[in-house]
């Protein structure tokens, strides 16, 4: 589903190469991971997939079934399918969290040609997959992530998932900041959103997260490119251990 | 000081075409304001309080020319509410497009015809008002009003007004120049809404003065009229009464020249005033908010809420003064006044100003000029919003204070709309 062959990214304000030619191939229908020491360039990746300014792709691509994703603005790549949950999430005062949840359904509905939503089944849907999250009336109220506490804010980015449906889900590291409750209900969302037809690539520096969604595959990224490959017993060893032992041998 | 000779030059130059409108109980006011004119003459450049806004056009002889507007693509502001229509074209009364104006609650007369009945409320409002908001800051052109219009409406709310009364100001001549003065009288425990809307003329000078009895309750609402060319001088002066409730938002898009003053005294104890206006301009605009809000009685509170977008050159002027007197205790001011800068090339110049004489208040202001928020902009366009239409989400969020000062929910409503047609049709 997502296609990325030798990705080079350099930071324009600072002329600096942060991503030095990743490679990673990730199935529809699984979990890929990726861990790493700070600064290896794993949010980089995200915000260059999700089409975030300030950064210029000097080499290589990346496609989302097929479709040269570098190429397209961010809504429309939003609109082909592919979902950021950022690490930070933005606070927007002014704007309500029910109206930016329903312009953004209805902005992708349209994007795809498809009929947007009425209001009484956004209300309905929104209702019921945000009780899930433990979301109340009063969060959907609010103005987008103004005043959530950290918890909240990452469990709004999974409540924005699960309404926008996209097939390609990027977690950057939405378990941050979240106690071990928090981390629960974010990984349920997540679970219950996994299915054949989709896919997701998880930032994270802890194994914990990895214990609640379960990846097919780990990756290890160090100095902008990805250094070492393999299965869920990949996370442990990096909890145990550390990453010291690995990048030596990598490098 | 002595008045300097260009000043009253100006002046015989701008009334040399005007008449004063003799007898009846407005005669004396009239008069008032006229020597009180004389001894101010019309404002200059150089003016302390006209540094950032060039009166030239305001004061001379003749209104320049400005095109008529139709917008075919929405309809009039206010359309959908219920409400008692008031039509003046180009500064004169329609009473064919104007409704009957018999309303429970309030008794409603024309300045025009009432010159010769006595409405003795009016003599305590007409050019009363205005007179006490000369100091410490002069004001010619309300002055000049209040000695010229020879129409307006004088409205008196004794109840709760059955519905808004609403003053329709249409332009259909390029070259008109129209004076107003409205007096408005809400009694104690009488709840009034007004609202405002049209361009009214080429060139347009209003006064409205508003006296709030004891525990009144009085809401002003206003769109200021899309024709890009007119040009727009207007006074609000308010007296407020002791527990008494003063609103009022002003909607400007576009207009080549606008200057909005505000005076509002809250002599009795626990009054609350809120101003608040919205501003969008796109090139030739430019738009003064002037402000003076005295605060005399205990326990007041008072909020200036003023936001402009400007883009490709537009201007935004804020001149905002709190000015609590000796033994206004426990005082509650607040005033912000902020602009989202859509562009490089626009400007946004601002003056706020605090004078306090009592020592238990609490006075806050605050000013702020800025961009779109980039990372904002960039979270929704991720969740799949178009550029233009997240651009106009956030525009809309930094207006959303001044439209939350509208207690109406159908007219805040129609409020957003219209602003959320304009960015539309102005790219953002």
């Amino acid at each position: 589903m997502l296609e990325i062959q030798n990705l080079h990214v350099r930071l324009e304000a600072e002329d600096k190469p942060i991503l030095k030619g990743v490679d990673l191939n990730v199935a529809a229908g699984t979990v890929h991971a990726i861990m790493g020491p700070n600064g290896s360039g794993k949010s980089t990746l995200s915000y260059v997939l999700a089409g975030r300014d300030g950064y210029e792709v000097t080499d290589g691509t990346a496609t989302l079934d097929g479709a040269d994703l570098l190429a397209m603005e961010p809504e429309e790549r939003a609109a082909a399918g592919l979902f950021l949950a950022f690490q930070y999430p933005v606070e927007i005062p002014g704007v309500g969290n029910m109206t930016f949840l329903r312009t953004a359904v209805n902005a992708q509905r349209k994007a795809r040609g498809q009929e947007e939503m009425s209001a009484g089944e956004f209300l309905k849907v929104v209702r019921d997959r945000a009780g899930k999250l433990r979301i109340d009336a009063d969060m959907l109220k609010r103005a987008v992530n103004v005043g959530f506490s950290g918890g909240e804010k990452k469990r709004n980015e999974i409540l924005q998932m699960a309404m926008l449906e996209p097939k390609m889900c990027i977690l950057d590291e939405t378990d941050s900041g979240l106690d071990v409750d928090a981390m629960r209900l974010v990984s349920d969302g997540v679970n219950a959103l996994r299915d054949a037809g989709r896919a997701f690539l998880v930032i994270t520096h802890y194994q914990r997260l990895l214990d609640h969604i379960r990846p097919d595959v780990v990756h290890i990224m160090a100095d902008g490119r990805i250094v070492k490959s393999g299965g869920p017993d990949l996370a442990l060893e990096v909890e145990r251990n550390g990453y010291a032992d690995i990048l030596a041998e990598a490098l | 000081m002595p008045v300097p000779q260009a000043k009253l030059d100006a002046l015989a130059a701008r009334i040399a075409g005007l008449d004063l409108a003799r007898g009846g109980w407005a005669g004396a006011a009239r008069a008032e304001a006229l020597a009180r004119l004389g001894a101010m003459g019309l404002p200059a450049k150089r003016d302390e309080y006209w540094r950032y806004t060039d009166p030239a056009a305001l004061i001379a002889p003749q209104a320049p020319h400005a095109a008529t507007f139709a917008a075919a693509d929405e309809p009039p502001v206010f359309d959908g509410i219920e409400r008692l229509r008031i039509v003046f074209v180009d500064g004169v009364f329609d009473p064919a497009l104007s409704d009957d104006l018999r309303l429970a609650g309030v008794e409603i007369e024309l300045l025009s015809r009432a010159g010769q009945t006595d409405i003795h409320w009016a003599r305590e409002v007409y050019g009363v008002l205005e007179a006490r908001g000369q100091a410490p800051v002069q004001r010619p052109l309300a002055a000049l009003n209040t000695a010229f219009a020879d129409e307006g409406v004088l409205i008196r709310a004794t109840g709760r007004a059955a519905r808004p009364v609403a003053l329709i100001y249409l332009h259909r001549s390029e070259t008109s120049d129209a004076i107003l003065h409205h007096c408005i009288k809400v009694e104690a425990g009488a709840e009034l809404t007004v609202l405002e809307s049209g361009p009214a003329a080429a060139r347009f000078n209003k006064v409205m003065e508003v006296d709030v009895a004891a525990g009144g309750r009085f809401h002003h609402i206003r769109a200021q009229g899309r024709d890009h060319g007119r040009r727009a001088a207007t006074h609000l002066f308010a007296r407020l009464g002791a527990e008494s409730l003063l609103k009022s938002f002003t909607l400007t898009a576009n207009g080549v020249l606008t200057r909005n003053e505000v005076v509002i005294e809250l002599l009795g104890d626990d009054g609350v005033a809120h101003i608040a206006g919205a501003a969008v301009g796109d090139g030739a605009f430019h738009h003064d908010d002037t402000v003076f809000i005295t605060h005399a009685g205990l326990r007041c509170e008072s909020r200036q809420v003023f936001k402009k977008v400007l883009m490709n050159g537009a201007v935004g002027v804020f001149q905002g003064k709190i000015l609590v007197k000796p033994g206004a205790q426990k005082t509650d001011g607040y005033q912000i006044s902020q602009s989202l800068l859509l562009d490089g090339d626009s400007q946004f110049l601002a003056k706020p100003e605090l004078e306090i004489h009592a020592d238990d208040v609490k006075c806050s202001h605050g000013s702020t000029s800025g961009a779109i928020d980039e990372v904002a902009l960039f979270y929704l366009r991720a969740r799949g919003v178009p550029e233009a239409a997240a651009k106009s989400l956030l525009v809309m969020a930094f207006l959303a204070e001044t439209i939350t000062e509208i207690g109406d929910e159908a007219i805040a409503a129609d409020i957003r709309l219209r602003l959320q047609n304009w960015l539309e049709r102005h790219g953002r």
